[in-house]
């Protein structure tokens, strides 16, 4: 392996463009240059110099900026499009049949090629997440790759650099014969601006606020930190997410939480009304009509006695009772529990009354709980109802067989025997809302319906995330990173003067000119030495006044 | 007054001074030949002065008008629009400060002045919050986003000032066209908000009823003329027009319809602008770019990146999260506006590490700064009326 | 130099192949997460203890040693109606022969399951699930869903949807102790 040996007798090691220690220019190109390059200060970037093994062209590969910034291009273009239409997630469908009739009943051809095409589940397919992969190992590479030289050549850097280093910088001035120390005062005043001044002989190093030059690399840590904190969540366990309709008053167990059990005390739904709303909001009220003001779901949690085995909870100890709202869940454990939905007044039980149809006279009230119905009603003095069967979700007959199509009692229907004291045989109905069939011919009595108790369901999100510390930190290193390289830049004031007069002054920066443009107008203020040029900008005739940004 | 009238009147005042502080910074730029003479330097402090004084009457329409909701004012989409407009001016106050670049005051007012414009296209009254609003993240995190956005918004004013200077508008190129395309579209905006008002006073509003996707009957009120009609369309106002022309149940006619009489009015203006001066818009205003420093315009807009783009990170990305967490139980849910943030964050994050490699400096990163302006307003309009998500408002 | 350039290899394949089995392994079990249930073919059943309509604690740990045929229907679906009388036929086969059969209802109502188990003549053990919570650790979807349970306590098949007399008759065979 050969190194560079610099006439200034430094060695430096294969692919640096500018000497390490005095800042002359080693390759064919960049003595070509007028201005030097300074991105990573020309150091040799381990990457770029070594390309043997296929391992070293991987790394190669995604160590460059610019492989990075495709895939970082492909992740946006392909997020992008996957907002043209809804993704599945957000579509009304149980099963992917049922999403695939969805996307074409309602897109048309389109919607059924973007289906196919998978683009309607684009965020969890697998290129999409090996394109994401992709970025995190091209963050981490690219970082190393560039951090460890970057870093060495900072610390190596010395105060007096080679002219030629000096001349190639974008800002630049030099002026002759200057007899009186140019040095003393600038160090003076670069300290007033909180430079870190070094000296020897005859050159001067003022510098200020390298540390931003890690704000790239910090935030970049603080993503590795993130992405890593997501990947996380496809360990089982870490990551819970349920979903579940709960009924008032009924208690289930809690998806995810196995041991838990919640109990719906009641849903409430409000709205928000003219009278009792602060009187600004009664234009919008008017103009929209309903707008609610609450959701929430009151829950009792509890935990099963009996844990070592699912099914019988034993007895249930409650843990605590409370509201999840929305935007206020109830938290127990590392869990959290979200309002997210609801259904307003589903049938939870009807009052009946026996009733003579001819006389009109009644025998007696009894209301049947749809959920959990009793086989038998007693009305007394001889009358009583049994209850034969029962059709939660009535939907018609199938070969005279009544049929339901779900437990849930969207449209009940009983099929009873009425025994009255007059009859020696009971009389059968078939009853429903607001009908009644009769069988085995006209009976004497019927169930007259007297009122309809109805609950609220709620639909709640079970979930449990143990990667969010992880993607906290990851968050704030990369917010801290972000805000260090942005919110501050590495200046650079080399001054240098001979025995003979000779003056030159050349400053740098990582980014923001005009901060160091205005420390070198003030430095070279009221000295024989002109204002450093900006060798960059043809139209460089800013002048710059008191009063204008310092920091 | 109650104290609403008094923050309607407050946004009223806010924005015509920012008319006239851009009718003070145009003299700045235009009135000699010099960039630093003194009378320039006047005019551009007149210019600053009135601007902070409408600053001060938009602060003063945002506190009253939080105070008297009781909620920050950031909760449908002209409070949101209304409050990007206010920020657009303290990010372009936060940047002269540091630049003093008459030219950008020129430029980024009007902006402004036509997203106030626009966002008062849209029910002004205001509303109490729906439950999913209701907590303190709705303030921070749309106001972080919007402000970090607004300062991202003054580097495309800077890449626009860099462009109108630098192109040749002799010669007919690529460049040529897209930049007037740019000052085409600003013509559009206004040719929504000219066509809004004019309806508003002149076009009694009128009810359809039609059939949507799922086949359900619904009544839709159209407050301009229909051009475009609802899926299966009659009308149900007395007297009123039957659509020109009916859409399928999958396009929202009615929008369409605001969309093109936008367009529609927006070209009359534009061929009338043409007409009257007889030049191509960004050679109209080309003259009042030409003192700029080019170098500092191209610094300006990457300075305005690298301030704007944290707090764009934190507001529309980590806040967010954060709020979606305690929302939603997930602080990612591949939403459409999130998505587009994403799409924001990434798009500038490219432009940072361009900005790296030589020759993406100057035009191209002028370019870029416009896109990204287009990607944001992209995600605050377009995102809203066309792809409708947990984030729609109103 | 050429010891430096073997640690550089040796230290650049290590951070990629971490890198890439990381994640590699993290898409796969993304990507597969929602095709295969929480509970898989090979897995132990987990023991579940619920009271039958007789009043009988049934519990699955109880039948070690005994194939289980575990059926989870509910009184509203027709292939459970339809299946239910093949299931009791080959209960009646197979009941002297090590194969337990259990059927679990989703949460319904006494009356109904009582009523139900009388209309179809069902003589094996009924339980509820009244917390959903054994439906819930076995990650039941669709109705009828049963599983196959061997004498070790391992599942060894999951069945969604209806069966044929013959298929409960071949599943039942399946989980005969030998």
């Amino acid at each position: 392996m050969k190194s560079l040996e610099c006439k200034c007798g430094h060695i430096n090691p294969v692919g640096t463009q500018l000497c390490e220690s005095c800042g002359r220019p080693l390759t064919e190109e960049a003595i070509n240059k007028p201005l030097a390059d300074m991105r990573y200060e020309g150091s040799a970037r381990r990457s770029q110099t070594y390309n043997k093994t296929i391992i070293d062209k991987v790394w190669n590969f995604f160590s460059s900026v610019k492989v990075g910034m495709w895939i970082i291009v492909a992740i946006l273009v392909a997020a992008a499009i996957g907002t043209i239409l809804p993704q599945v997630f957000y579509v009304p469908a149980n099963n992917a049949t049922e999403a695939a009739a969805y996307y074409e009943r309602i897109y048309g051809t389109f919607g059924k090629i973007y289906n196919d095409l998978g683009l309607s589940d684009l965020y969890s397919s697998w290129w999409f997440q090996g394109l994401i992969g992709m970025l995190g190992i091209s963050l981490i590479i690219a970082s190393l790759d560039r951090v460890i030289p970057l870093y060495k050549s900072l610390k190596k850097q010395k105060v007096k650099r080679h002219s030629s280093f000096l001349q190639r910088q974008r800002l630049y001035t030099k002026a002759e014969n200057v007899t009186e120390d140019v040095l003393t005062p600038a160090e003076k005043k670069l300290k007033e601006l909180k430079y870190n001044v070094r000296r020897e002989d005859g050159a001067l190093l003022a510098e200020k606020g390298r540390f931003s030059r890690w704000g790239p690399y910090v935030n970049h840590l603080g993503l590795i930190i993130f992405l890593g904190g997501v990947m996380l969540r496809a360990i089982p366990g870490v990551y819970v997410d349920e979903q579940l309709w709960i009924r008032e008053g009924e208690t289930l167990a809690v998806p995810g939480a196995s041991g838990y059990f919640i109990q719906n005390n009641g849903f409430e739904f409000d709205v928000y009304d003219k009278e009792s709303s602060d009187e600004v909001f009664s234009d919008a009220i008017d103009r929209v009509g309903t707008i609610a003001s609450n959701y929430q779901t009151n829950l009792t949690l509890f935990e099963g006695a009996n844990q070592e085995v699912v099914g019988d909870p034993g007895e249930l100890e409650e843990i605590k009772s409370g509201p999840t709202i929305v935007n206020k869940p109830f938290k127990f454990d590392s869990y959290n529990i979200y309002q997210i939905d609801f259904r307003l007044d589903e049938l939870k039980a009807m009052t009946f009354n026996l009733e003579n149809k001819e006389s009109g006279e009644q025998f007696g009230e009894f209301t049947i709980d749809l959920i959990e119905p009793e086989p038998e009603y007693d009305l007394g003095d001889g009358y009583k109802v049994e209850l034969v069967d029962y059709y939660a979700d009535f939907t018609g007959f199938e070969n005279g067989e009544p049929q339901s199509k779900s437990p849930i009692p969207n449209n009940p229907a009983f099929l009873v025997r009425m025994y009255t004291p007059d009859k020696p045989e009971p009389e059968t109905s078939f009853v429903l809302i607001r009908e009644t069939i009769e069988p085995f011919g006209e009976n004497d009595y019927k169930l007259k319906f007297q009122a309809a108790e109805t609950r609220d369901i709620s639909g709640l999100t079970v979930r449990k995330d143990l990667t969010l510390p992880i993607l906290m930190i990851g968050g704030l290193i990369f917010m801290i990173g972000v805000a260090q390289g942005s919110y501050w830049n590495h200046r650079r004031i080399w001054i240098q003067q001979t025995a003979t007069g000779d003056v030159s002054i050349a400053g740098h920066t990582n980014k923001n000119w005009n901060s160091v443009k205005k420390d070198l107008y003030y430095v070279t203020k009221d000295t024989k030495v002109p204002r450093p040029k900006d060798q960059q900008d043809p139209e460089d005739d800013l002048d710059f006044e008191e009063g204008d940004e310092t920091s | 007054m109650t104290l609403i009238e008094w923050s309607s009147s407050a946004l009223f005042v806010a924005f015509v001074a920012y008319l006239v502080a851009t009718i003070f910074f145009g003299g700045a730029v235009k009135s000699s030949t010099h960039e630093k003479t003194a009378t320039n330097k006047r005019w551009g402090m007149y210019g600053f002065t009135v601007t902070i004084i409408g600053f001060i009457a938009n602060l003063t329409y945002f506190i009253t008008r939080w105070i008297a909701a009781g909620h920050a004012p950031v909760s449908n989409l002209f409070e949101f629009t209304a409050a990007f407009g206010m920020m657009i001016v303290g990010a372009f106050i936060l940047i002269y400060s540091m630049y003093r670049i008459a030219a950008l005051g020129l430029f980024a007012l009007p902006i402004a002045v036509i997203i106030i414009a626009y966002a008062s296209m849209f029910p002004t009254d205001v509303s109490p919050l729906i439950p999913a609003l209701q907590s303190y993240w709705l303030t921070i995190h749309v106001i972080t986003a919007a402000l970090g956005e607004a300062i991202l918004a003054i580097s495309a004013v800077a890449g626009l000032i860099w462009l109108l200077k630098n192109i040749d508008m002799t010669k007919k190129s690529k460049q040529r066209f897209w930049i007037e395309a740019v000052m085409y579209v600003l013509i559009l905006v206004v040719g929504f908000i000219v066509s809004t008002t004019i309806f508003s006073v002149a076009y009694e509003p009128v009810e359809y009823s039609y059939v949507d996707v799922e086949g359900a009957e619904q009544t839709i009120e159209y407050t301009k003329p229909a051009l475009f009609g609802m899926n299966e369309s009659t009308v149900i106002t007395e007297g009123a027009m039957q659509p020109l022309i009916e859409m399928p149940a999958l396009v929202n006619a009615k929008k369409l319809t605001t969309v093109v009489w936008s367009i529609l009015i927006g070209s009359v203006l534009y061929i009338l602008l043409r007409l009257i001066l007889r030049k191509r818009l960004a050679e109209v205003v080309q003259p009042f770019t030409k003192k700029t420093n080019s170098q500092l315009l191209d610094e300006i807009g990457y300075r305005s990146v690298l301030i704007g783009f944290p707090v764009f990170s934190l507001g529309a990305l980590i806040f967010a999260m954060i709020w979606a967490h305690e929302a939603w139980g997930r602080f990612w849910g591949w939403d459409p506006k999130e998505v587009w943030a994403l799409i924001t964050f990434l798009f500038y994050a490219v432009y940072l590490h361009l900005r790296l490699t030589k020759g993406w400096q100057g035009e191209k990163s002028a370019w870029l700064a416009l896109i990204g302006f287009i990607i944001i307003m992209f995600n605050l309009i377009a995102v809203n009326l066309i792809i409708a998500g947990l984030h729609s408002y109103a | 130099m050429a010891q430096s350039k073997k640690t550089r290899f040796y230290i650049r394949t290590v951070i990629l192949a971490i890198l890439v089995v990381a994640i590699i392994g993290t898409i796969y079990v993304n990507v597969t997460k929602e095709k295969n249930a929480v509970l898989a073919v090979g897995d132990q059943a987990p023991d579940f203890q619920l009271v039958d309509m007789d009043g009988n604690v049934q519990r699955l740990s109880d039948y070690k040693g005994q194939g289980v045929f575990l059926n989870f229907w509910g009184t509203w679906c027709k292939p459970c109606a339809k299946e239910m009388p093949y299931i009791d036929k080959q209960y009646q086969v197979f009941k002297d022969q090590g194969v337990q059969t259990i059927a679990v209802n989703i949460a319904e109502s006494d009356f109904k399951v009582n009523s139900y188990t009388k209309q179809y003549g069902m003589t094996f053990p009924v339980v509820i699930d009244r917390q959903k919570n054994v439906m819930e650790r076995y990650n039941i979807g669709p109705l009828p869903t049963t599983f196959l349970v061997d004498p070790d306590g391992k599942i060894i098949r999951i069945i969604q949807g209806e069966m044929t007399e013959q298929d409960v008759a071949n599943f039942m065979e399946e989980i005969k102790p030998s």
